[in-house]
């Protein structure tokens, strides 16, 4: 696995004229509702503990005021903190003063906002250049970097449109190039696809894929779809009430939810699209081999399901890049997995 | 029972003795420093005489192309720029044209000197609720306070002529433009704001790449009004010295002369009238591509 980029370590944000005094009630166990009503401090986060690794996409998930917004919010501190720390590449963000601040934003990070956030008074690529301007970098340098990734989103010829002209999955993508266009390891994005219709979201999806193949950059990805989540994440984090309910693979969360808030949330996935035959297989030894079909350990369930039903095999072997058998999925076990 | 009969004042004697004194702290503070606020104040005058001198010179059709230039290029509307020179026409022809051009020389300085003054105000009060809760009750009491009281101060201070005329305009008139400023800033998408600090923005790139175009709008309305008081005060800062329309309406008022007020009075509505609808034709279309779309 590789390192931590981003290091979370028992943050705390409570919304109010007093928070330090309402986190020690959060401290002695009352929750969000409970904070509200009898103390009227609005719990954001509490107990955040999460490492981001570097080259990754954690997706962070969690219904509506689950908190995600604020989290987010806490990387590039665009939100103080009640308590606790972030760390990014080993610096914790809190230590610096506004100028270091200032760097770290223009140089680590870039955020696409759940709302768009472009300047209405800006043309497209006037707002795509914006990160490029605030670091003094000459206009005709911004202008050939931003068009690369305005072309990338698939916005040719909009260069001159103002935002307001533009539907909502355009706007999006213009946040997106804007960010894109900073050119920073970190890439915050705040229910980026949230307000594009499916056909475009699906489009997004994979131009971050491919991005994300090429580019390597650390991505913090708030969603509230799960498919989106088990598609794009490498690493998945449940949010609720503003305490984190699972962190984990996908296919572990989907597998193994610790909650009856996570079960709910993975009930209705369709496990033979989204699980490998990886995420299910066990390592037992003296199988009966003599009727068995052979799987690549990154084949999807759905891939292989049919052949199972076919061949009615005893076992299925489950191999590895050098054709190495890696585990075992008995058809038991897979009919186990199916039905859930 | 007199004492609820008659309000208990202060002693005569005493009374008066007080005003006095404020009266000569006021008259020594003026006769000591009295030159050198004049000389402080003598660029501006310079650059009123020079514009007033140069509309009056320049031949009259060219002001009027000038002015019908001006008005296209705010308005880019024919209907405006055909009545804007109607208007100055008219106003040349009922002899009126000097006075006329003298009042916008001193509208524009005053227009000037409240946008320059008025504008950082504006912005520091946006910046911190302190100073503007400091600044918010000046701007009261220059609005409501009849302009004669502080005419008086003015006068000690620096007697008869352009430069307390000026002066006098610029209290009147300032307000809006300080009090639209400050609201125009406040009033900016918060999201906005969250988006360009997350690309790492100063203060400075903050006000200048954010604040200000986007309270532009609002700003404008400020400068908008500030102009249509300066208008306002055209009659009463001509009591203190200042050229132009109000002038003849004075004199209009001690001679009881109807036709003489009537016609400069509606010459400055007239420029009210076209002040007015070039900053709001302006106006709107620096914001035209922020509404909805097409
Ligand atoms: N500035 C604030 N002042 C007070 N409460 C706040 C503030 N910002 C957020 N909150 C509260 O914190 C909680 C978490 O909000 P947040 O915006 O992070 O939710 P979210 O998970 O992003 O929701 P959504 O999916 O709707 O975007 C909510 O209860 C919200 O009301
Ligand atoms: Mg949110």
């Amino acid at each position: 696995m590789s390192a931590i980029k981003i290091k979370i370590d028992s943050l705390y944000k409570i919304f109010g004229k007093n928070p330090k005094e309402a986190i020690e009630h959060v401290k002695s166990g009352i929750g969000k509702d409970e904070l509200l009503e009898k103390h009227n401090h609005v719990l954001g986060l509490q107990d955040i503990n999460l490492d981001i690794y570097e080259k990754n996409i954690q997706v962070i998930m969690g219904l509506s005021g689950s908190g995600k917004s604020t989290l987010i919010r806490h990387i590039n501190r665009l939100i103080e903190p009640t308590e606790g720390k972030i760390k990014v590449d080993e610096f914790d963000v809190m230590d610096y003063d506004k100028n270091a601040l200032r760097k770290f934003r223009r140089q680590k990070t870039a955020m696409v906002f759940q709302r768009f956030a472009l300047m209405p008074h800006l043309t497209v690529i006037k707002n795509v250049c914006i990160g490029l301007d605030m670091q003094g970098i000459n206009p005709d340098e911004s202008k050939k970097r931003s068009k690369h990734w305005i072309e990338k989103v698939g916005l040719n010829g909009y260069e001159e449109r103002y935002p307001q002209h533009l539907s909502g999955g355009m706007q999006q993508r213009v946040g997106l190039a804007r960010a894109l266009t900073n050119d920073a390891d970190i890439l915050l994005m705040d229910e980026a696809f949230s307000a594009l219709d499916p056909l475009i979201r699906k489009d997004m999806q994979d131009i971050l894929l491919n991005l994300q193949s090429e580019l390597n950059k650390t991505v913090v990805f708030i969603t509230h779809d799960l498919d989106e989540a088990l598609k794009l994440g490498d690493r998945i984090a449940i949010l609720k009430d503003g305490r984190m309910d699972q962190e984990g693979l996908p296919a572990d969360i989907l597998l193994n939810p610790k909650t009856d808030y996570v079960k709910r949330f993975v009930e209705d996935v369709n496990r033979p699209r989204v699980l490998r035959a990886k995420n299910i297989m066990e390592k037992v030894n003296g199988q009966d081999l003599s009727n068995a079909i052979i799987v690549d350990e990154n084949d999807f369930i759905e891939s292989f399901i049919d052949k199972v039903l076919i061949k009615q095999p005893s076992i299925i072997i489950v191999k590895n890049k050098e054709n190495k058998g890696e585990g075992y999925i008995s058809p038991q076990r897979l009919s186990n997995i199916l039905k859930k | 029972m007199d004492f609820f009969a008659d309000f208990p004042t202060m002693e005569r004697q005493d009374l008066r003795d007080f005003k006095k004194f404020i009266d000569f702290a006021f008259r020594s503070f003026a006769r000591t420093y009295g030159d050198a606020i004049e000389s402080f104040f003598h660029p501006l005058l310079m650059f009123l005489v020079w514009l007033e001198k140069l509309m009056i010179n320049t031949p009259w059709p060219i002001v009027i192309m000038a002015i019908a230039g001006l008005a296209w290029l705010g308005s880019r509307s024919w209907k405006l720029v055909l009545g804007t020179i109607i208007s100055f026409l008219v106003i040349g022809y009922f002899g009126m044209w000097k006075d006329t051009m003298a009042t916008m020389a001193i509208i524009a300085v005053a227009t000037i000197v409240c946008i320059g003054v008025g504008i950082p105000f504006g912005i520091l009060m946006a910046r911190s609720n302190r100073i503007q809760s400091i600044i918010t009750p000046v701007l009261d009491v220059m609005q409501t306070i009849p302009s004669f009281v502080y005419l008086i101060p003015i006068l000690m201070l620096l007697g008869i002529g352009k430069v307390p005329g000026l002066i006098a305009v610029c209290i009147y008139a300032i307000p809006p433009i300080v009090r639209l400023t400050n609201l125009g800033i406040r009033e900016v998408d918060k999201e906005a704001l969250e988006a360009i600090d997350a690309f790492g923005a100063t203060t400075w790139q903050r006000l200048t790449k954010v604040q200000i175009p986007l309270a532009l709008p609002t700003i404008f309305a400020g400068v908008n009004q500030t102009i249509m008081m300066a208008l306002a005060m055209v009659v009463i800062a001509s009591m203190i010295g200042v050229k132009g329309l109000g002038v003849p309406v004075l004199r209009a008022i001690s001679n009881q002369y109807l036709a003489l007020g009537l016609m400069n009075g509606l010459a400055i509505v007239a420029l009210a009238i076209i002040f007015d609808r070039v900053c709001q034709h302006y106006g709107k279309r620096i914001q035209k591509h922020r509404e909805g779309k097409h």
